[in-house]
């Protein structure tokens, strides 16, 4: 964040009016980032790394392992999506049935990989215009790349906030299986009533 | 005889403790190194301020490395900066920083010292830099702070003034450095960008001669390199292998700054 320190371009404009600012003074002085563009710079220019070959990691990961199917949204996802978040707001009670995730978690976990080599190329395309000229042609030049940059962030921001409360509200169980893979479910063996019925199992 | 142990197969319930165990530690290493190696970053010490300064010892490393490398990737002098028509340039040019053009001058004893590898020294007036052949660019000025704005400027090329003064021995050296007459403001590039046949000695602004507050009579305009690279008002330009000081390296920006 500290990179969006110097100029004060973060803004919302239209026809002359300043509909809202990003960084207001009061933001600057809470998070003590005046004057510490070059640090932010030194960060960023780090970090990118690790963004970069997390993103490639998991996706290289998503392919071999065959999870990519769990992920990718399918055609009746974006109807469902709606469904999913009726239900999630409490407007709606029932939700579609889901295999691992539902369909608002691909449509979600696809568009951040998505964003993520979005971010990637409007990154190269501020960073290098002059060499990556074609990067940011495609980005609709220079000016706009940063825009898209930005929006981007905004992006995850948004995915963050929205990611750590539904963790939090699906609660312990849900967590812990995120981390090992697997749930446990006790299911209660039913009582058997006919005979029959077990054999037909085997 | 010994009797070899034999091991019971594990219970689903020790199975499911052991693979919870172990990815929870996994988990828990991942997270502990994740905050121990920010907090080693960020409290690891700035470097001592020689040639660049201002900057943790790591994250500097890093900065070199990365420039280093995505140039050897991508940087080749036929990738020319966009040019504009001349009816997009900005009619009020922003102007950002006075640093080293604050000092008295007097434009007409103005000239522009070269050093030569061997020592020697050349003392060029403006009028000689005029007679020579002019270019001149509209492009998009970008500053490091985030800004950019579609610029007007004419002047002699770098590459021109190399040859037309013989200094192409010079050239085989690794760095320039450009200097302010007061020497308050400088900046080093690498030989590579200066020699970019975009980059101009320039002595003209939206075809009028360069005002004082953007570095009359003489300002550098380097396309492939940010706004604080594009140094006013040269009073001196030097070769070396080394690289030359650099007034906001030494406060912690890139050295490089490539575009």
């Amino acid at each position: 964040m500290l990179i969006y320190w110097a100029d004060d371009e973060y803004k919302i404009k239209l026809f002359g009016h300043t509909y809202f600012v990003f960084f207001p003074e009061w933001f600057y002085k809470f998070f003590h980032i005046t004057h510490r563009l070059q640090e932010g710079m030194a960060f960023h220019f780090l970090f990118m790394w690790f963004f970069i070959l997390n993103g490639v990691f998991y996706v290289i990961y998503t392919i071999i392992s065959g999870e990519w199917r769990e992920l990718v949204p399918q055609k009746k996802s974006f109807k469902e999506a709606w469904l999913v978040l009726l239900h999630d707001l409490h407007i709606r009670k029932m939700a579609p049935p889901q295999k691992k995730y539902n369909a608002a978690q691909r449509i979600a976990y696809t568009a951040i990989i998505v964003m993520g080599i979005g971010s990637v190329i409007t990154g190269l395309a501020i960073y290098k215009p002059v060499q990556c000229y074609y990067l940011t042609w495609i980005c609709g030049g220079y000016h706009f790349a940063r825009i898209l940059h930005f929006v981007l962030t905004l992006g995850y921001v948004f995915f963050f906030v929205i990611h750590i409360v539904q963790v939090f509200l699906a609660g312990w169980k849900n967590f812990s299986s995120v981390i090992t893979g697997f749930e446990v479910v006790n299911n209660k063996p039913k009582p058997i009533i006919e005979k029959g019925h077990d054999e037909e199992k085997s | 005889m010994t009797k070899k142990k034999v091991k019971s197969p594990l219970t689903t319930e020790q199975k499911i403790n052991r693979r919870t165990f172990l990815s929870f530690g996994v988990f828990g290493a991942a997270v502990a190194g994740g905050v121990f190696g920010w907090k080693w970053l960020y409290n690891s010490p700035d470097e001592v301020t020689a040639i660049t300064g201002g900057t943790r010892v790591p994250l500097r490393r890093a900065l070199n490395k990365t420039e280093i490398a995505v140039r050897r990737l991508f940087y080749s002098e036929k990738h020319l900066v966009k040019t504009y028509p001349k009816s997009m340039a900005a009619k009020n040019v922003r102007q950002n920083s006075d640093v080293g053009v604050e000092s008295p001058i007097d434009l007409a004893a103005w000239k522009l010292q070269v050093t030569k590898g061997n020592g020697e020294k050349l003392l060029i007036g403006l009028e000689d830099i005029k007679a020579l052949p002019k270019t001149e660019i509209i492009f998009d000025f970008k500053c490091v702070e985030g800004w950019d704005q579609i610029q007007y400027w004419g002047g002699l090329s770098f590459v021109d003034f190399i040859k037309h003064f013989n200094l192409d021995t010079e050239t085989k050296m690794d760095y320039v450095g450009m200097e302010t007459p007061d020497k308050l403001y400088y900046v080093g590039l690498d030989m590579d960008s200066a020699l970019h046949p975009q980059t101009l000695l320039a002595y003209e602004m939206n075809d009028k001669p360069v005002p004082l507050n953007h570095g009359a009579p003489l300002r550098l305009i380097i396309p492939v390199k940010y706004g604080v690279k594009n140094l006013k008002r040269i009073g001196s330009i030097s070769f070396s292998n080394q690289r030359p000081r650099d007034y906001w390296a030494e406060l912690g920006y890139d050295y490089f700054l490539g575009l």
